[in-house]
């Protein structure tokens, strides 16, 4: 039996999260390590691990991973969650590049200085309303389907539950003028993975807190 | 016959650039809407063709495409381009992404401030201590002509274009990299890469102070992005 793939990073969100995510959802179980400290990390890069000497790194299938968007490719593919066709595929690709890109705004505002913090975030929960809960909105009433692509479940599916989520998390009232999104939450939400994955006692991290944001700060030395 | 892709841009490389390349690797010929003002800009969103309000935006097989990364993965895909296989799909994307950070902090190095003399000394370190000696070592490790698995990729192209950006900021960059030497060498025969590299081509030039205010009007770019995506380089985290 092919071993569980194994996940280095430090105990928390960042961009790990949308990798449990995806695992999660396809049934996958997952082994984590923990960096605590910069001589793990530093040692992890000594060894040979890290090509770019960047975490996430993922180990899976023989291969040790880098490059976030590299991993998540991977995997959508792997589990068939990436489309039938190239097109499909194409249109996960846009669709997901965008709400990775949402995720990384709302990411980068946790190490902004603690005052200018909330400021950052009511930026960015703007833009996700104006900018792509609008546009996800739209395609869902434009082919009045169940899912984002192809009228079956992807990977575009979970990473706009989990982006809308994120942004619940500091604006509860987001999704009120998005009525497809609110079904579309509900629905997805109920995937039994998903549903799981929700629960507590998942791999699912919390939002980062100021152990989190100084632990990084240690360990990358900024 | 189907029509030709469309790219939407202005009248310089900026993202689009990696766009022009892999399809002049694939031989796929193309027509490009470049505008000049910002007028000309926000009709293009005003009419609702981009998804995000922001190009790089193709037309392309009936797709109004945007995200960069999404394109060329798109182009690379149907012009085989992109490994065999998934297990080579994933080294092509790991190398390319891992580009990534040194391909955009040199292209946002015109929007540095006048005081922030480092920037370009800072591109060269990161380019020869932590970027070339990775690709340098995949070449060596398997011996073959192209990164992954023997044979032209979209990695192989993007890795030749960045290549090139670098040895515009210091001509004998490649100096201690003897592989990656015999790398451009091998690649910049290509026939269509050739044609590509002639005067002509739809290549753009790098960008001049002219080309810049253009781009900061159409844009509205703000100094200092240099800074912002330099973080990038300290870690993907």
């Amino acid at each position: 039996m092919a071993s569980k793939p194994i996940l280095h990073y430090v105990n928390g969100r960042g961009r790990m999260e949308s990798i449990r995510w995806l695992l999660a959802v396809a049934g996958v179980e997952f082994e984590e390590v923990f960096l605590e400290t910069r001589e793990q990390y530093l040692k992890l890069q000594e060894d040979g691990y890290l090509l770019f000497h960047q975490v996430p790194l993922v180990e899976i299938d023989g291969m040790k991973l880098t490059q976030t968007r590299a991993i998540l490719s991977y995997l959508a593919a792997k589990y068939n969650l990436y489309g039938k066709d190239l097109k499909e595929t194409a249109l996960i690709n846009m669709y997901t590049d965008g709400t990775l890109d949402l995720m990384l705004l709302i990411a980068l505002s946790y190490f902004k200085p603690a005052e200018q913090r909330e400021k950052e975030i009511e930026l960015v929960v703007e833009k996700a309303k104006s900018q792509y809960f609008t546009v996800f909105e739209k395609i869902l009433k434009n082919h009045g389907q169940d899912f984002l692509v192809g009228n079956k479940f992807s990977w575009a599916d979970i990473q706009l539950l989990e982006v809308i989520l994120m942004i619940e998390e500091s604006c509860p009232t987001a999704l009120s003028n998005f009525p497809l999104l609110q079904a579309f939450k509900t629905r997805i939400s109920n995937i039994p993975n998903i549903k799981k994955f929700l629960q507590p006692g998942s791999q699912r991290k919390p939002p980062p807190d100021d152990h989190y944001v100084a632990t990084v700060k240690e360990i990358l030395q900024f | 016959m189907a029509a030709k892709p469309k790219l939407y841009y202005f009248d310089g490389r900026g993202r689009m650039e990696s766009v022009r390349w892999l399809l002049a690797a694939a031989g796929v010929e193309y027509e490009e809407q470049l505008f000049e003002t910002a007028e000309e800009f926000e009709n293009l969103i005003k009419g609702g063709k981009l998804m995000y309000q922001r190009v790089p935006m193709v037309e392309i097989d009936g797709m109004k495409m945007v995200e960069t990364r999404a394109i060329l993965r798109y182009i690379a895909a149907k012009y085989n381009l992109y490994g065999k296989d998934l297990k080579e799909q994933v080294l092509i994307d790991m190398y390319v992404e891992g580009m990534r950070d040194l391909y955009d902090i040199i292209m946002f190095l015109p929007l540095s401030f006048p005081e922030e003399k480092e920037n370009l000394r800072y591109i060269l370190e990161k380019a020869t201590d932590r970027f070339l000696p990775v690709y340098e070592k995949v070449l060596k490790d398997h011996g073959k002509n192209y990164l992954v698995g023997n044979q032209l990729s979209w990695a192989d192209i993007h890795l030749f274009e960045l290549i090139l950006m670098i040895e515009e900021c210091k001509s004998d960059v490649l100096l201690t990299f003897p592989k990656l030497q015999e790398f451009k060498v091998r690649v910049s025969k290509l026939p269509r890469i050739q044609k590509f590299l002639q005067p002509g081509s739809q290549r753009k030039p790098p960008m001049d102070a002219a080309g810049l205010e253009v781009a900061k009007n159409i844009f509205k770019f703000s100094k200092g992005m240099f800074l912002k995506h330099g973080t990038t380089i300290i870690a993907e985290l």
